[in-house]
């Protein structure tokens, strides 16, 4: 649940999606869910040539379990409470 | 049996009690960070699906649930191949969930828009290229896995496309 919480306060923020098939998205982050699929407006395909079938999409539905990686805003990622929260994360679970 | 009326209060610790709102940062509705809300904006929309073996679908969104399993309407599916493309008239698609990868909606401004330098040729032309295609495919394949076998190694799936 963790990542997810931290997905949705980047919302509105632009992030590029790379996907297993390594096609990679940008556009905004509109939407998360707990399988963290992804949805994203205003997209723009890295390398769109390779891509046709892409270019005339405004936005994606991406599923959860196709991606890669997410390459976020430096500016909108506060490190410290991330690292804080995944480092409770684990105390607790240990503790649990 | 009970007669309850709607202006009943829920009994104390039951299932309705639900935990007070501590302060915090404003938050966003929870019900928008479901995989239903974002599913349901494209319903009856004309879309791409893009599955894993990197088949591309284009049809109207009529049905999903939570895994993303879906049901395509009117679909048909778009072959690239080098440099050209085709439409195969396909009908309706039940895609279980596990095989997308990405639904996009087409912008019906830009509809149907594929750039320079791809051009749309019969299906039958597509069919050959693709014969052809993935025959040349097979071959340097084949090769290649030879020369690593050699050295040791083995090929996973060899020739098959998974993404």
């Amino acid at each position: 649940m963790l990542f997810f919480s931290f997905f949705k306060t980047l919302v509105d923020h632009e992030v590029t999606v790379e996907l297993k098939n390594d096609i990679s998205i940008k556009g905004v982050l509109k939407s998360v869910d707990q399988f963290l699929n992804i949805k994203l407006d205003d997209i723009q395909v890295v390398e769109e040539l390779k891509y046709p079938h892409l270019s005339s999409v405004k936005n994606v539905f991406i599923r959860g379990s196709v991606v890669r990686y997410v390459h976020l805003p430096s500016a909108a990622v506060d490190v410290a409470l991330l690292e804080d929260a995944t480092r409770r994360g684990t105390w607790n679970s240990e503790m649990g | 049996m009970e007669n309850l009326s709607i202006q009943d209060l829920p009994p104390e610790g039951g299932p309705n009690d639900v935990a007070p709102q501590t302060g915090g940062p404003p938050q966003l509705p929870p019900q928008m960070f479901t995989t239903a809300a974002q599913l349901l904006d494209l319903t009856d929309k004309k879309l791409v699906l893009v599955l894993r073996d990197g088949r591309k679908l284009i049809g109207v969104l009529r049905s999903w649930d939570q895994f993303a399993n879906l049901v395509l309407q009117d679909t048909i599916e778009r072959i690239f191949v080098q440099e050209v493309y085709a439409d195969v008239v396909r009908g309706i698609f039940l895609v279980r969930g596990e095989n997308v990868l990405l639904l996009g909606e087409i912008d019906l401004d830009k509809d149907d828009y594929i750039p320079e330098p791809y051009r749309k040729v019969s299906p039958e032309e597509v069919h050959a290229l693709t014969v052809k295609a993935n025959n040349e495919k097979k071959q340097t394949d084949k090769v290649r896995a030879t020369k690593l076998h050699k050295l040791g190694f083995e090929v996973e799936h060899s020739g098959e496309i998974l993404f």
